[in-house]
C-alpha cells in the first residue's frame, strides 16, 4: 500500500512537472521590496531599482511579459518552488548552498558587502577584538548572515531582521552598533539617505567565494534549464548592445 | 532503550539541518521561551489581582480606567502592541540618555512589557468575571459574620473567585505560550526566532518548523497537566462525592 502511494505520488510529481517544462510567455519574478537602490518604491509607490529595470529590459529581449511578486527574503526560495512565481530577481547570491535548491543564470553584477557603523563610532577596525560584546545587525538568512554568524557569534551579539528598513531603524536608534550589508544598499540608505550620519568601518568584503559567492544571479527552478538559458542569452545581448550599461548608469553613477 | 538510542542514531543520521549547532539555536530559543511566557504571566499576574478588585469596585473613578486599559489591550493585536513599544520608544529624543535605555536596548525587556501588559489586560477581565460571578449567599454569610468588605474579599471572595478562574487562566497560559512566537519580529532568538533562522539557512521549511511546532506541543502538554492537577486539588469541593 504505502509502495502504490509512494509510486502514485511520483507519478503525479512527474505528470506535473512535464507540465510545467513549458515555454513561458509571462515570466512572474519573487522579489523582496526595499533593497535600495536594487529594488525599492520610488516616491510614488512604483516598483523600481536595478534589479527592477533590468529584469524588464531582460523579458522585453525575450518576448515575455514579466510581473514582479513580493515576498520576504527568508521564504523567497521556497516561494520559488511553490510555484507562487518563476523566477527570482532579487539581489540573490550565487552560492553552492542555494545551488543544490535552485538553478542561477550566470551572475548579471557583482557587489562586495562592507561594515556601516555610526559617525564617530568606536569601531574602528573588524576583527574578532573589537567586536566584541557588540551588537551586530544582520538581514536574517543572507550570505550576510551566515558569514556574520559564522565568524563571530562566539563574541558578538547577532540581531537578525526580516527586512533591512528594521535594521536601519534599530541602528539609528543605538540598538545595534554596527550591521554588516551590501555596500551599495548601505550606501544608498545609510550614507546618501542620512548624510553624515554613519560611516564605513574596515574593508570591502568579497571573500570567500564561500559566502560571497561570484555575483548575483537570477534563480529559477531546476528544471526551468531552457529558460535560464534564455536569460543568458538576452543578459549576453544587453551587455553587448548598452542596455546593461545605461542601467548601471542610472543606479550606480560613474565606472 | 537501546532501541530507541539506535531509532534514534539512525534517524538523525545523513541529516544536514539539525546538528548540534542548530540544536544548541532550538535549545537557546526554548529557554528564551520559557523565560518570557514565564516572567510576563507572573508579572501579569500580580498586575491582575488588584486590577480585577479595582475592576469590580462601585465606584466609577477606579473601575473607568481600569476597563480603558483592559478595552485598549484587549482591542489591539498584541503584535501591534510589540511594534509601537520596540519600535516606537526610540522616536523620543533622548530615550538613548536615559535610565531607560539599557532595558529597552534589549529586545527582551520591550517585549517582556508588551506581553505583560497583554497578559494582565485578559487575567483581569478573567479574575472580574470570577468576582462578580461569587454566590450571593457566600457574601451574605460574610457579611451577617460581620466581616469587614477587606477581610471579606481576602477570606471569602477572592479565594472562590481564583478556584472559578482556574480553568479560564489556564487557557490563558497557553494562548500567551503561543502568543509569544512572535518575538522573533524583533530580533528576539525565542523557539520561533530559531526555527525560522534553521529556516532561512537551510531552506528547509518543514523540517525547522515541524520540530518547534513539536516543542510547543510538549510545552502546551506540561501546562495541561500543571493546571488540570491544580484544578484535580483546588476544586475538589465541586466533583460529584462517590
Amino acid at each position: 500500500m504505502k509502495k502504490l502511494l509512494t509510486v502514485s505520488i511520483l507519478g503525479v510529481a512527474m505528470a506535473a512537472g512535464t507540465a510545467q517544462a513549458r515555454d513561458y510567455d509571462h515570466v512572474r519574478f519573487g522579489v523582496d521590496v526595499p533593497y535600495e537602490p536594487m529594488e525599492y518604491r520610488d516616491a510614488d509607490g512604483e516598483l523600481t531599482g536595478f534589479d527592477i529595470d533590468l529584469g524588464n529590459a531582460l523579458c522585453a529581449e525575450i518576448g515575455v511579459t514579466c510581473e514582479w511578486i513580493e515576498q520576504e527574503w527568508d521564504g523567497i526560495i521556497p516561494g520559488l518552488l511553490a510555484r507562487n512565481y518563476d523566477a527570482i530577481m532579487s539581489s540573490m547570491s550565487i552560492n553552492e548552498e542555494r545551488r543544490q535548491t535552485v538553478l542561477f543564470s550566470d551572475p548579471y553584477i557583482t557587489i562586495p558587502g562592507a561594515w556601516f557603523a555610526p559617525e564617530g563610532s568606536e569601531i574602528e577596525e573588524i576583527s574578532e577584538e573589537t567586536l566584541a560584546d557588540k551588537s551586530i545587525g544582520v538581514q536574517r538568512g543572507t550570505t550576510f548572515d551566515s558569514y556574520v554568524t559564522d565568524n563571530y557569534s562566539g563574541v558578538a551579539r547577532i540581531s537578525r531582521y526580516s527586512t533591512a528598513d528594521d535594521m536601519v531603524l534599530d541602528l539609528q536608534s543605538q540598538r545595534l552598533d554596527i550591521v554588516f550589508l551590501e555596500y551599495i544598499v548601505g550606501q544608498a540608505t545609510l550614507l546618501d539617505a542620512r548624510e553624515g550620519q554613519f560611516e564605513v568601518v574596515g574593508e570591502m568584503v568579497t571573500e570567500p567565494e564561500e559566502y560571497f559567492g561570484e555575483g548575483f544571479g537570477i534563480a529559477f527552478r531546476q528544471r526551468d534549464e531552457a529558460l535560464a538559458e534564455r536569460f543568458n542569452e538576452a543578459l549576453a545581448t544587453l551587455k553587448e548592445d548598452g542596455t546593461y550599461d545605461e542601467i548601471y548608469q542610472r543606479y550606480f553613477g560613474e565606472e | 532503550m537501546p532501541d530507541i538510542t539506535l531509532w534514534f542514531q539512525e534517524l538523525l543520521a545523513g541529516n544536514v539541518i539539525f546538528t548540534p549547532t542548530t540544536l544548541g539555536y532550538y535549545w537557546d530559543g526554548l529557554v528564551t521561551t520559557v523565560q518570557l511566557v514565564f516572567l510576563s504571566l507572573v508579572a501579569g499576574l500580580v498586575l491582575a489581582v488588584p486590577l480585577a478588585i479595582g475592576r469590580s469596585s462601585r465606584h466609577r473613578w477606579i473601575s473607568l480606567p481600569i476597563y480603558l486599559y483592559t478595552y485598549v489591550f484587549r482591542g489591539t493585536p498584541l503584535l501591534i502592541q510589540l511594534y509601537i513599544i520596540y519600535y516606537g520608544v526610540v522616536f523620543f529624543d533622548g530615550i538613548q540618555e536615559t535610565f531607560l535605555w539599557p532595558i529597552l536596548r534589549e529586545a527582551f525587556y520591550p517585549a517582556l512589557i508588551a506581553f505583560t501588559l497583554n497578559t494582565a489586560a485578559y487575567t483581569t477581565e478573567i479574575f472580574r468575571g470570577a468576582i462578580k460571578a461569587t454566590p450571593r449567599g457566600e457574601i451574605e454569610a460574610a457579611r451577617a459574620y460581620g466581616m469587614s468588605s477587606g477581610l471579606m474579599m481576602r477570606r471569602i471572595i477572592l479565594p472562590s473567585a481564583f478556584r472559578r478562574a482556574l480553568p479560564a487562566y489556564g487557557n490563558e497560559v497557553i494562548f500567551m505560550l503561543h502568543a509569544s512566537a512572535i518575538a522573533s519580529v524583533v530580533t528576539l532568538m525565542d523557539l520561533t526566532g530559531a526555527a525560522r533562522f534553521v529556516y532561512a539557512r537551510f531552506y528547509a521549511p518543514f523540517e525547522a518548523f515541524l520540530f518547534v511546532a513539536a516543542i510547543y506541543l510538549c510545552l502546551t502538554f506540561a501546562i495541561l497537566y500543571l493546571f488540570r492537577w491544580l484544578e484535580k486539588r483546588l476544586l475538589a469541593h465541586l466533583r460529584p462525592q462517590n
